[in-house]
């Protein structure tokens, strides 16, 4: 009891405000790779990825396959970038939107890393950065790599209906993108920085429409983006971008909103969003683009990118995650969802 | 679905926000689509009933079952082919509710889980979307028949 009591008075080092912790020792995002599919490569970010694949097949015997060989490919097109092995990578960090997490574990079985498999959903690319962060700074590995991905068919026949069966899409549903992205996370290295981090907690705010995501996730955007400007004492300006998961317009106009009403700031002059960036508007994808990989190409390929080319100085990126699964909707449950947010920083 | 929790006022307030936000579907658009496209299909219907009635010597009630087997043909090819998909984007409830339709969730759902074989994959999964249009059509004639019988 004693020993506990101690514990409790003496706060944890790194440690600010409420569900934030700053690195002491920031580690750097060395190396990336992304991979995405034929639509997305087409889309306006479609030059800046490693990898545009022919098909959405990618010469495998299923659609799982190719999402696995996908990861694979991002996570290997990483490690030849910052000419290092798979031997030099202390843990994986890697999650996917396919029940049991197959994706990752598969792909971690072929790359032969020692792995911790996250589910965030969407918002797995923020919450693998800020865990390889925590690891990284905590003195645990000098290299970590994050990777997560996203495949539009193995999604839509596990959330939705079968691919060629024939019904009118609403004007507010998303398209789960078919991407790929794998980082490297240093010790020590050249790179934007991952600085702060915020995890999220899950929020439910009454949306049961699993193709509402962008309207459930909003509020769990906006919870996170505020506590971590409350934790950091940060303004929305002081950032040169914030950059949300994947709301697509229906939801990055309710952030928006919520930010006004529940914050009392402005966001929207520093607000993006992945779901909105990836596609182009003429693609009919209705809303945007949602799923595990496109946060991470779209973070990993383009504002990493602007990032080195001295764009931006400051970047919060808050991905967000639906984490409700079939059997909960046909149940009748509220979508819950997260918001992981990681500052990073040249 | 059934609604088994709460709704706290914060839920309240913000599913109102969310409305106010989420854009409503193109209902006129898509009412005359599915007219059209229902129309369409229908139209090809006919046209086949009257080429079986002529061809095969039949009644045209007797003629509506070649008709009806060729249109679910049509259906499951234009499924097969990767265009159904498509054309009820556009169509809707035109191409929904016709046969066609149906021959397209069973097609649809044998196609997308061949790879987890013929048993579980192809067998088990088949009827995932039309089991429940058979399993409430077949009670509801039931119970249209029993009144039939009893009004009789």
């Amino acid at each position: 009891m004693a020993s506990g009591a101690t514990l409790r008075a003496r706060p944890a080092p790194r440690r600010i405000g409420k569900q934030t912790v700053q690195f002491e020792n920031p580690p750097a995002i060395i190396a990336t790779g992304t991979v995405v599919g034929p639509l997305e490569g087409k889309g306006p970010l479609g030059h800046l990825f490693d990898h545009v694949t022919e098909d959405e097949l990618v010469g495998q015997k299923s659609f799982e396959r190719a999402e696995q060989m996908m990861l694979q490919n991002a996570a290997y097109t990483a490690l030849n970038k910052a000419g290092l092995t798979p031997e030099d990578m202390d843990y994986m960090l890697s999650g996917d939107l396919l029940n049991q997490l197959i994706t990752s574990s598969f792909s971690a079985l072929a790359v032969g890393v020692p792995v911790f498999g996250l589910y965030g959903a969407c918002a797995t690319s923020a919450e693998g950065l800020g865990l390889g962060a925590m690891l990284l700074d905590g003195g645990f590995a000098n290299y970590v790599m994050v990777a997560t991905a996203s495949h539009n068919r193995t999604a839509e026949r596990q959330y939705r209906y079968p691919n060629e069966y024939g019904f009118q899409r609403k004007p507010h549903a998303q398209r789960t993108a078919t991407a790929a992205g794998a980082a490297i996370l240093a010790r020590n290295g050249e790179g934007p920085r991952v600085t702060i981090a915020t995890t999220g907690k899950v929020v439910d705010r009454g949306i049961k429409d699993p193709y509402n995501v962008g309207a459930a996730m909003a509020p769990a955007a906006a919870s996170t983006i505020l506590t971590h400007l409350q934790d950091t004492g940060r303004r929305p300006q002081d950032y040169d971008l914030i950059a949300t998961g994947d709301l697509a317009l229906y939801g990055h106009r309710l952030l928006v909103e919520l930010g006004r009403t529940e914050g009392g700031i402005d966001l929207e002059p520093v607000l993006d969003d992945c779901g909105l960036m990836l596609y182009g508007q003429d693609q009919e994808v209705g809303a945007g683009a949602s799923g595990s990989g496109c946060s991470a190409a779209v973070t990993f390929a383009s504002i990493l990118k602007d990032m080195r080319d001295g764009r931006y100085k400051r970047v919060l990126v808050a991905a967000t995650g639906a984490l409700h699964s079939p059997c909960s909707f046909q149940q009748g449950e509220y979508i819950p969802t997260i918001c992981h947010a990681v500052s990073l920083e040249v | 679905m059934s609604t088994n929790q709460q709704v706290s006022p914060e839920q309240r307030r913000y599913q109102a926000l969310a409305k106010k936000h989420t854009p409503k579907p193109p209902v006129l658009r898509h009412a005359v689509a599915a007219f059209i496209a229902g129309g369409l299909v229908s139209v090809v219907g006919q046209f086949l009933t009257n080429l079986y009635a002529r061809l095969l010597h039949l009644t045209p009630d007797k003629a509506g079952n070649p008709a009806v087997a060729t249109m679910i043909l049509i259906g499951a090819l234009l499924t097969g082919f990767g265009v159904y998909d498509r054309l009820a984007r556009l169509a809707g409830a035109g191409l929904a509710v016709p046969v066609t339709g149906f021959a397209n969730s069973i097609v649809a759902e044998a196609l997308e889980f061949k790879r987890e074989g013929l048993i579980y994959g192809v067998g088990g999964r088949m009827f995932t979307l039309a089991g429940a249009v058979i399993v409430y059509g077949v009670v509801t004639a039931f119970f249209v028949g029993l009144f039939k019988a009893l009004v009789k």
